[in-house]
């Protein structure tokens, strides 16, 4: 049934380019309704014990002659991802409600985007898998370069060269692997023992390849560019959910197939995620635009996700997919109140301009969602950021623990740039009003109140952060079985 | 053998030649009758067709001059539907000043197609070589009022009758060696007899002159001029139908008739023969067509280019050098036929309706028309490899088959090459797609917008090759297996 989140997706795709305008933005959200929906019933209805395993839903020949099937798996790790998709997908359509130019085609890369997302989160088949994640590309270029907002040409041609790049080094090593393994079924893939001397280096190629869309350092730079560019769609869409397309694959491929690889390397992953922690979260303390901050956190917050997985047990793996969850959720947050809540009425996103402003009293609902979003991003208990970032931090202090001090390092720098955002967005001293009134001549009197659209999605998110951090078991609970099973941890 | 059982066997050949006549003299009758001798050449392609698939299966006349098999009589097919959509594209030209002679030659250039295909003769090839050639150096001139096509028409024959003598003198060294034509023929005397310098000059001369058909670097400076000059179908035609022949033909003579002289481009492991040879041109056309049209500010300029390289990725196939390499490269180099009609159908329309094939010219083709816009999307995706899109699925067949071949992934050097030259490819492809949908419209400053105008012959022939570039992608078994299950 979960197969259908992806036929769905891209029949609303190809149904709200061809339909009327006014239609557009209605298919987008009830195929995102549904999509969600189907995940959540599949959620709820699937008995903890079948997700154990990466157990096969459709498998069709697809070309015999080189062993392609169409052929769609489901563990708890691959739902887990499923499901933030729903719901950053939701959210982001109602964070676009009001997208007037180009309607049709704005709805139409979106949820093309989307269904790559679950294409990708559902193949167990190598080159399946590649056919969805390189689909979700070129989508975004358009997003980007056509609805962005600054630089965005050279932000969306600088992401989608940057995501080929890391494609290219993906391709040989699904080459390799296919070559070498004879098959590209991943159970059938994950079973096979590929040479020590075939995996010490294939592994890093696939890994660097898959990581260069999770954000890692130094190859991280498209993603700030990237996401001050991007529409807020854009952002939510590329944050929440594709950047973990990267990190997904990372674990579902590279770690599964090559363990030994991974076994040879997985201490220089450590070091580039902690490196990455710290470094983007010093780098954010430094910007000054709202949108560069946040992709700079998105950094950061990704850098857990690889150090979760360069622990290399189930603690740490499953605290890192959890994060991908978190993460998925707070990213979407944290971009829609900036992309939209505050960039559409005040048409800025300086941090000096903005603390003139004194946007808490203008819109008390923005205020309140920021100040959720960043309590999640900054890891306070009690909501999903603090659950994720605390097992992985757990997971690694088995195995590294001198890159638990400097995560924890890093975790006092990310709560200290998302306070300066925070105070100085919404927070901000009257004193400079005189003079930004004089530039602007803005009144925040006369800011659209925040639309009824807009709580929505941001209730949602906002609910799900908390729901999860409170009781994160009910992810953890359908994660840690589903890595428990992967190969590299034997 | 009979004379009409002769004629029966080379039916096809023979409708379209005929058809050729018959347009011709309608151009002689009526000078104004385009849509008349445009619906003949129609009808005789799609009457051709038909006579290919009432051939028997397998049949093979004089010594491998006329060969039947499921291969030949597939391919024979793909480049009759491709002269159908060369014809097609002529409609949507300014009525031409010859429409009958314009006609006559696609047809004889599709009749020296048949003959590429369907021989297995050194010197059967080298009549149909000529035939095509001379037919296609005609038509890239054709168009008499633009200096342009003349230069295109003058240097595609200069740099072809050079290429073609190197073909002969090749050809003749190989008979003066081996005493035979027939490719299988010298396939068995070069399996005893060991390589001799004169012969593997003979066998580099013959390549040359497919190198040059192909376009493959350092033998494809005719191509940016062909392409940007000569009239919008003939450069579709020379782009797709004569490289789809031209590979058949290279592969047939060098995994047929050279098969004993392999040799191997293995990284560490190079061995004389002919594959360092083929590698050699493909990593040359690589580089060069990708990073020279990284500079190009013309959309067909670029499309040479890009083909150059193109023929490149193409090449890595035949240098994998087994049955799967070959039906890899086939599968490719069809792909990228369908692909560059559809792509000169929207140049052709662009350029009637602005004047000019530029990347200022496709600004904004996306308000002026959506469906040619979309479709011009997918042709250029597919060129660079997004999936799931049937140049993709290309890309991955040419390369796993290109790893399959040597031991110990001894091509990956080709194969890495190839993945790092359409990366680099893909940043011009985005540069076209960028002017078509983001750039706002230069020309619609200077007047309102204004909408396309192409009849809907234009826009279904345009929709059809999308549809097919898709379906490719989508569905790839449908043209691989047969590929596949053809070659013995």
């Amino acid at each position: 049934m979960i197969a259908w989140t992806i036929y769905l997706t891209f029949g609303g795709a190809v149904l709200s380019l061809l339909l009327p305008r006014r239609c557009a933005r209605w298919i987008a959200l009830l195929t995102t309704i549904a999509g969600l929906a189907l995940g959540m019933i599949v959620f709820v209805g699937t008995p903890i014990p079948d997700l154990a395993h990466f157990t096969t839903i459709v498998r069709v020949p697809w070309v015999p002659a080189l062993g392609m099937n169409y052929h769609l798996a489901l563990d708890g790790v691959s739902l887990t991802m499923v499901l933030v998709t729903g719901i950053s997908a939701v959210s982001t359509v109602l964070f676009s409600w009001d997208v007037e130019h180009r309607q049709n085609e704005f709805f139409f890369w979106l949820l093309l985007v989307v269904a790559g997302c679950y294409g990708v989160f559902l193949s167990a088949d190598l080159f399946l898998l590649f056919v969805f994640y390189e689909l979700v590309i070129v989508p975004k270029y358009f997003l980007i370069a056509i609805f962005g907002s600054t630089n965005k040409e050279y932000g969306a041609m600088k992401l989608t060269l940057y995501s080929f790049f890391g494609g290219m080094f993906v391709f040989v090593g699904i080459l390799i692997a296919y070559v070498s393994g004879g098959s590209l079924d991943l159970n059938q893939l994950s079973q096979f023992e590929f040479s020590p001397q075939l995996q010490s280096w294939a592994f890093p190629v696939l890994f660097l390849g898959f990581a260069v869309l999770a954000g890692i350092w130094p190859l991280h730079t498209w993603a700030p560019t990237g996401h001050a560019a991007a529409p807020t769609a854009g952002s939510m869409l590329l944050a929440g959910i594709v950047m973990k397309l990267g990190s997904y694959a990372a674990l579902r491929v590279a770690m599964n197939l090559f363990p030994q690889g991974f076994q040879m390397w997985n201490k220089w992953i450590a070091v580039l995620a902690v490196v990455g922690i710290v470094y983007a979260a010093a780098v954010a303390l430094r910007q000054r635009d709202l949108k560069f901050v946040i992709g700079y956190s998105s950094v950061s917050h990704m850098g857990f996700v690889l150090l979760g997985f360069a622990t290399a047990n189930a603690l740490g793996v499953s605290g890192a997919v959890l994060q991908m969850f978190s993460h998925g959720v707070i990213a979407a947050l944290l971009f829609a109140v900036a992309g939209r809540m505050i960039y559409r009425r005040t048409h800025t996103r300086e941090l000096d301009a903005l603390s003139g402003m004194n946007l808490s009293h203008a819109m008390p609902f923005a205020a309140f969602t920021f100040v959720v979003a960043a309590a999640a991003s900054m890891g306070i208990p009690g909501f999903s950021g603090f659950a994720a970032e605390i097992t992985i931090l757990i997971g690694a202090w088995k195995t590294y623990p001198l890159a638990v001090w400097i995560a924890g390092a890093g975790m006092v720098l990310v709560a200290a740039f998302t306070l300066r955002a925070l105070t100085q967005s919404f927070f901000g001293e009257k004193r400079v009003q005189a003079e930004v009134t004089t530039v602007t001549s803005l009144n925040w009197e006369e800011f659209n109140p925040i639309t009824i659209p807009e709580k929505i999605g941001a209730g949602m998110l906002m609910l799900t952060t908390v729901a999860v951090g409170v009781y994160p078991k009910l992810m953890l609970d359908r994660i840690m079985p589903a890595v428990e099973m992967m190969r590299f941890l034997k | 053998m009979s004379y009409l059982e002769l004629l029966k066997l080379a039916s096809p050949e023979a409708v379209v030649v005929l058809t050729a006549l018959v347009a011709l003299s309608i151009g002689f009758l009526a000078k104004r009758a385009t849509s008349a001798c445009a619906f003949v050449a129609g009808l005789g392609l799609i009457i051709a067709i038909g006579a290919v698939l009432l051939l028997p299966s397998n049949e093979t006349l004089f010594g491998g001059m006329l060969v039947i098999s499921p291969l030949t009589s597939l391919f024979k097919i793909i480049c009759l539907a491709l002269a159908f959509f060369t014809i097609l594209l002529t409609q949507a030209e300014k009525a031409p000043r010859h429409p009958g002679e314009y006609l006559a030659l696609v047809l004889l250039a599709t009749v020296g197609l048949m003959l590429l295909v369907g021989s297995e003769e050194l010197l059967m090839i080298f009549i149909g070589l000529e035939l095509l050639g001379l037919s296609l150096y005609v038509l890239a001139a054709f168009d008499k009022i633009d200096g342009r096509s003349a230069e295109a028409g003058l240097k595609y024959f200069l740099f072809g009758s050079m290429s073609s003598a190197f073909t002969l003198f090749g050809i003749s060294l190989v008979y003066g060696m081996t005493g035979a034509t027939g490719l299988a023929a010298i396939s068995t005397k070069l399996a005893t007899t060991p390589v001799q310098p004169l012969l593997a000059v003979g066998i580099v001369m013959t390549l040359v002159g497919f190198a040059f058909k192909i376009a493959a670097a350092p033998f494809h400076l005719w191509a940016p001029d062909a392409y940007q000059g000569a009239p919008v179908p003939s450069a579709a035609f020379i782009a797709s139908g004569s490289k789809v022949a031209s590979f058949l033909v290279l592969g047939k003579i060098v995994l047929i008739g050279f098969a004993p002289v392999h040799g191997s481009a293995g990284w560490h492991a190079m061995v004389a023969g002919w594959s360092p040879v083929l590698a050699a041109l493909a990593a040359l056309s690589i580089v060069i067509g990708n990073l020279v049209a990284l500079a190009q500010s013309n959309v067909r300029r670029l499309l040479a280019y890009s083909a150059v390289a193109h023929a490149g990725y193409t090449l890595i196939g035949f240098v994998a050098g087994d049955r799967e390499g070959f039906s890899a490269a086939l599968f490719y180099t069809t792909v990228y036929a369908i692909t560059l009609v559809g792509a000169f159908g929207v140049v052709g329309v662009v350029r009637r309706e602005t004047g000019g094939d530029d990347f200022s010219n496709f600004s904004g083709l996306v308000s002026r028309s959506p469906l040619l816009a979309g479709c011009m999307a997918i042709f250029m995706l597919s060129l660079a490899g997004i999936p799931p899109l049937a140049g993709f699925f290309g890309k991955f067949y040419l390369f796993s088959a290109a790893l399959h071949a040597g031991a110990n992934h001894a091509l990956l050097w080709l194969v890495a090459l190839g993945l790092i030259g359409s990366f680099v490819s893909l940043y011009y492809y985005l540069l076209v797609l960028k002017a078509i949908f983001v750039d706002a419209s230069s020309v619609a400053v200077a007047e309102p917008m204004k909408r396309m105008r192409y009849d809907s012959l234009q826009g279904a022939t345009v929709t059809l090759l999308a549809a097919a570039v898709v379906l490719l992608g989508v569905m790839p078994n449908v043209l691989a297996s047969r590929i596949l299950a053809a070659i013995p």
